[in-house]
This record gives structure tokens, sequence and C-alpha cells, in this order.
């Protein structure tokens, strides 16, 4: 049982790569890694009021977002999103549970409404105005391929583009030595279910079983490993390495021994 | 191309477990006699002026012990729930019958594990602030806990995912079963919600004012907020096969939509409200007039209520009984969407249209037909409206098959 869909939009953030371009270039091995920090863009799509009220991964998941919508040329207001995250805000965790350790346990009204783990598809709802159904999703490690997986189920039984996000940012101390992310990383990708003008590559994806292929270059591979969203990464390999009309596999890590084998072809 | 029309599934099993009943038959002697769970918060050192729907035998349900590191009360809550009505030994044939990789797990909850996160912050290390080391956030904190947990207690191996939309999280959590069962990806899935009390919600909730002093009075003229439950509720959702016994219920619809308009509070009018019902009678395939009872998201805020008011006036009439089960089980948040599509399937059994207690004078302002006793009719098609923070919403529409 396969499940297909032509990509039209990518939007990547994390260390050292600050959008879909660049990380295509590092990715094709055309240029040298280097994990540096990076400088999120202002979630500007927001209103005001909701600017100053959402953290670093609502920023993050909002900058790949705009990112792949854009490079897709659709109105994101029309576009059903799925969005998938290990964590949700884990600095506002932090600060919710800090609180409530005091004897005052003083809870802040916005902390308690950002707690949610679907704060971001909520502030993407109200920064595009878009009305149509969305999912968010959490499978701990195997996050995004849940994500994906949901997303092409949806091409498949809607039949119409489909927004998806997956991100993740570190925990402060102390939550962070229980669940050690190695960096911020999000990815975002519009699947359609018929090729367009700015479709490309096409995707095929099975569920299967067998362990997903390390990174060549070890800091990427660090990153693969170290943050849910980027076991993303084997997969944009292969969107950032299409030639010719030779297929490329790969696969995404899943859950236990699963995994989401995927063929992409390139939409020459 | 259009929207591919997904046949319907039967809930080849289903059971409740909330403040009013362990197990289904509990559950619906509860609904029979009116009984309100609810009663003066007691929970752990908690100091709110409110009520809570508790389940106080899920503090002490052991987990079997080869899964200890998934201990916690929302866990032992899931256990609770999962030994009733046979429904444990239901999935693990399911499973025998299509095979562990076809048979998927979805599940709503809005905390998790959460309040080991909260215990364990006061008990964090004085010198560095480390937590204790006996802390599992993947067990018991991370969303996916309870999913991971019942993957692994049920032998099951197929797709899996927690949903997470707040207070919608379990409705949608059958939508997402329905679609991954109509895509040909599982041929069945366990589908639910649990969530359990937690000094986040019960703390953030009224740092919102969103808290009833007393019992909770949804759609009540003087209503004045929510009472926060907690719930585990599953079914077993499966492809409807050709000849079916006519009490067996069946998930007909599923609508979603996003209200685009505040994080915690519905758009005035219901609009995103009323789309995701409009979507769900549209997937059954049904008008609105075949509806024969409304199992409201009725959470008892003022806003809330007036909000879904007008988007079940504007899609269903003002003619239709409906009734909100929250004033006897409370907000379970993430589990209500589940607990309620499994209490509407056990009123679609019983022909009951429960009374929504708590309730005493209707606001007539909502212009709806709110039931404040039970009444006994024959039942078929029953909607159930679940919306959450973030402008989750999410609508399921429920019949039997006779």
């Amino acid at each position: 049982m396969s499940l297909g869909a032509y990509v039209d939009g990518i939007g990547v953030f994390g260390p050292g790569l600050p959008d879909w371009g660049t990380a295509a270039q590092v990715l094709r091995g055309a240029g040298a890694y280097s994990p540096t920090p990076t400088e999120l863009p202002a979630p500007s799509i927001l209103p005001v009021a909701e600017r100053r009220r959402t953290g670093r991964v609502v920023r993050l998941a909002l900058a790949v977002a705009v990112e792949a919508v854009r490079g897709a040329e659709l109105d994101p207001a029309q576009l059903p999103s799925v969005f998938a995250s290990s964590g949700g805000d884990g600095a506002n965790c932090h600060e919710i549970c800090s609180a409530l350790a005091e004897s005052a346990r003083e809870m802040s009204p916005t902390r308690f409404t950002n707690s949610v783990h679907n704060l971001v598809a909520g502030y993407w709802s109200i920064a595009v105005g878009a009305m149509r159904p969305s999912q968010t999703l959490c499978a701990y490690d195997a996050s995004f391929a849940a994500g994906l997986l949901e997303a092409l189920v949806g091409v498949a039984t809607e039949r119409e583009p489909t927004l998806l996000v997956a991100y993740d940012a570190p925990y402060p101390h102390p939550l962070h030595a229980a669940r050690p992310l190695a960096a911020e990383f999000g990815v975002a990708l519009v699947l359609a279910p018929r090729r367009g003008v700015r479709s490309l590559a096409r995707i095929e994806a099975t569920i299967a079983t067998g362990e997903a292929p390390a990174l060549d270059d070890a800091r990427l591979e660090a990153l693969r490993r170290g943050v849910p969203a980027a076991r993303s990464l084997p997969l944009l390999a292969a969107l950032a390495s299409l030639a010719g009309e030779e297929p490329r596999v790969t696969s995404v890590e899943y859950l236990d021994a699963a995994a989401l084998r995927v063929e992409v072809r390139a939409c020459a | 191309m259009d929207r591919r029309h997904c046949p319907p599934l039967v809930l080849a099993s289903f059971t409740a477990t909330s403040d009013i009943g362990i197990g289904n038959a509990a559950t619906l002697a509860s609904l029979r006699s009116k009984h309100c769970g609810l009663r003066p918060c007691d929970f752990d050192d908690v100091e709110v002026p409110t009520w809570i729907g508790a389940v106080d035998a899920a503090e002490t349900q052991p987990l079997p012990p080869q899964w200890r590191r998934y201990d916690c009360r929302n866990n032992r809550l899931a256990e609770l729930a999962l030994r009733q009505d046979g429904l444990l030994e239901r999935v693990r044939a399911a499973a025998d019958r299509y095979g562990p990789r076809r048979v998927g797990v979805f599940l709503g909850t809005s905390t998790s594990g959460i309040l080991e996160t909260e215990r364990a912050y006061r008990r964090r290390e004085p010198a560095d602030g480390r937590l204790p080391a006996d802390f599992d956030y993947r067990g018991t904190h991370n969303a996916f806990s309870t999913v991971d947990y019942l993957r692994r207690r049920c032998g099951l191996e197929g797709p899996a995912a927690t949903v997470c939309a707040a207070c919608a999280s379990s409705a949608k959590a059958f939508a997402v079963a329905r679609r991954m069962i109509d895509a040909g990806i599982v041929d069945a899935a366990l589908v639910g919600g649990v969530d359990s009390l937690c000094l986040t919600t019960l703390y953030g909730f009224h740092s919102l004012q969103l808290l009833a002093p007393a019992a909770c009075r949804p759609f009540d003229a003087a209503r004045d907020g929510l009472s926060i439950g907690e719930a585990a509720a599953f079914a077993l959702l499966e492809r409807a096969p050709s000849s079916l016994d006519s009490d067996a219920v069946l998930l007909l619809g599923t609508g979603e939509s996003s209200d685009a308009h505040h994080m915690s509070t519905p758009h005035p009018d219901g609009l995103g409200a009323r789309i995701a019902i409009e979507r769900a009678l549209g997937d059954a395939r049904l008008d609105a007039g075949a509806i024969d009872y409304v199992n409201l998201h009725g959470t008892g805020t003022p806003s809330n209520d007036r909000a879904e008011s007008r988007a079940v006036r504007a899609t269903c009439g003002s003619a239709v009984p409906c009734s909100s089960t929250k004033g006897a089980t409370g907000h379970t948040l993430g589990a209500a969407g589940a607990l309620e599509a499994v209490l509407s399937s056990l009123c679609l059994g019983a022909g009951l249209l429960p009374a929504g207690l708590g309730t005493v004078q209707v606001d007539a302002a909502l212009g709806v037909n709110y039931l404040t006793d039970n009444r006994t009719a024959p039942l078929r098609r029953v909607l159930s409206n679940s919306f959450g923070f973030g402008g989750a919403n999410c609508c399921l529409v429920l019949g039997t098959a006779g």
C-alpha cells in the first residue's frame, strides 16, 4: 500500500540551515555544513497581539510553514494542515511546572493557553485565516513520520493540497536532561494530489521495516539523531539531490522497527 | 476531484470510564438515574474553589509489572478502562485477525502524564535543580506515552499517534483513524481519549476565570464556568461488514474545522463549529433533520455555550433535542470527544436522550431544545460536538445500523 503526493513547497530551519535553499546545497554536498547559531525570522504574519505571546517554537514552525507555502504559491488560508511535534513549547512547560512547584502556584493565563500541544496550529490558523481542518500529532521520536503519513493520507482521501509542518525545540534545564533534544529544527512540505507548475518532486511512501540510512556528514547525522523533526533529513537529502529521471529511494524513521520508505522522483 | 466518500465504520467494541462509572453498565445506569459524579475539589493539595469529576480507582490501578516505566495516573486510568467490557480481548482478537501491523492506535489527550512532571518539579535537587532520577519523561509526560503504552500492552504494531487538539483531541482521533482505514493503511484502529486530573489544568482554567465555583451548569441562564473531570474512553473501529446487528453502532461521519479566531475563545457566532457540523453531516450524507439528538460540547462557560448554540441553531435548528453530559462528568478535556462518543453510543443502544444535569433554568436566549430530564425514545442518529483551544473543532455523527 503506497501513498503518493507531489512536493510543491519546502521550508527548513535548523542550526546553520536558515532556509531550504541553503539546506539543499548542504544536503547535496555542495556546501560544507556548519551548525552555527542561526537567527529565527520574526513571526511577521502574526497579529501584533499574538506575536507578543509566542515563544521560539511557534516562530520556528511558522517560519518553515511560510517558506513552504510561498514556494508552492498557494493561498495558506485554503490549506488543510498537519503539525507534528514531540513536545510542544518546552520553555513554556518549564515555566508552568516551576510556578506550580512554588507555594503561591501563580499561573499565567497566557502560559496556560500556550501549554496546549496544538498551539502552533492555533497561531497558524489565526495568522493566515485558515478555517480548514488541522491536525497536531505526537509520536515521540517518530513524530515526523507520523505527520508525513497523516498528511499523505489526507492528500489521498481529501484530494487537495495539504501543509505538513514538523518542529521541535529543546527543553530548558532541568527537563532537558530527561529529554535531551540537540537543537531547534523545523521542516514544512506542501504536498499536493496533482502535479502543478510548482511541483518539485513526486514522492511515494510505504510502511516498511528497517533502519533509516545514516547521513554521510557526521554533524548532519547528529542533528538527525538529536531532533525528532530532523528525522526528515534523509527525505530532504533525496529531494535536494534529484537529477534526471532516476528515482531516489530513502527512508525516515517511524515507530520501533518500522520506517517510511520513500521513493522520490524529480518533476523535470 | 472531490473528496472521496468514506463508507461507515462500526464501533466493534467500546467502553467508557469516568466519574459516573467504570465501564459501560455502571455508566449507563448513572445516565438513567441522572447521577452526577462531580464533587468539591479534593485533588492532591490543590486549593482551587471548584468541583471535579474524579475517578478515584485510577490512583490505585496497577499496570502490569513489565510496563512499569509507563506508571502514572493517566496510564493507570487508561489501564482501568482497557480492562472493562472485554475491550482488551477484542483489540487483541483484532490483532490476531488482521495482523498486529494492520491495527492502528490513535488517542487524544491534552495533558497526558504531566502530573508526574509537576510532582518531579517539587522534588528538584536543591543543589543544582535536577529532576529526581526516577522521573521518566518518555513513559509518563510525553503526549505519546499512553499510545506507546497501549500499543505494547495490546501487542499492536500498526501506525499510531497521539492526536493533540486540546479539548477536541479524542473526537479528532476518530477522524484520523477513519481516514487511515479509508486509505487502506490499517484494517482496524483502537481509538479514544485519556485525560487525567493535574495541577496545570486546574490552576490554568482557574487563571482564565473559567471554572465554576460549584458543579457546572451547561446552558443554564446562570452558568458560570466549567468543572474539570477525567476519563478514559475507547472504541475499536473497523470497516462495517455487510450484515450487522441492528443495534450495532456506526461512525457515519466526521467533520473538522479551525476557528482561526482566538487561542482560547470560540468564534462568537460559532462559525468554526458550524463548518464542522456541516462537514460531519455532509460526510455522513445526512440532512440535519435526520439528527435525533445532539450531545453538545456544552462546557458551561457563558461564551462557549453561546457560540455553540448559534452553530447548532444555524445547522440543526432549534427543535432538535440536545444536552451536555458534562453536567455529570465534568469537562474531561482531551478525553471528552471519545467519552461523549461512547456515551452517545450507549444512548443509541438504550434509546435514551440523557438529561443535562446541573442545569435548572435553561438560558432562553440560547434558543435550543435543551433537555433537563431524561427522555426515552427511539434514537438512530446522534451528533456529538467537541471544540478546543487553538480553535480546533470536530463533530462526529454516530448511528445505529438498523
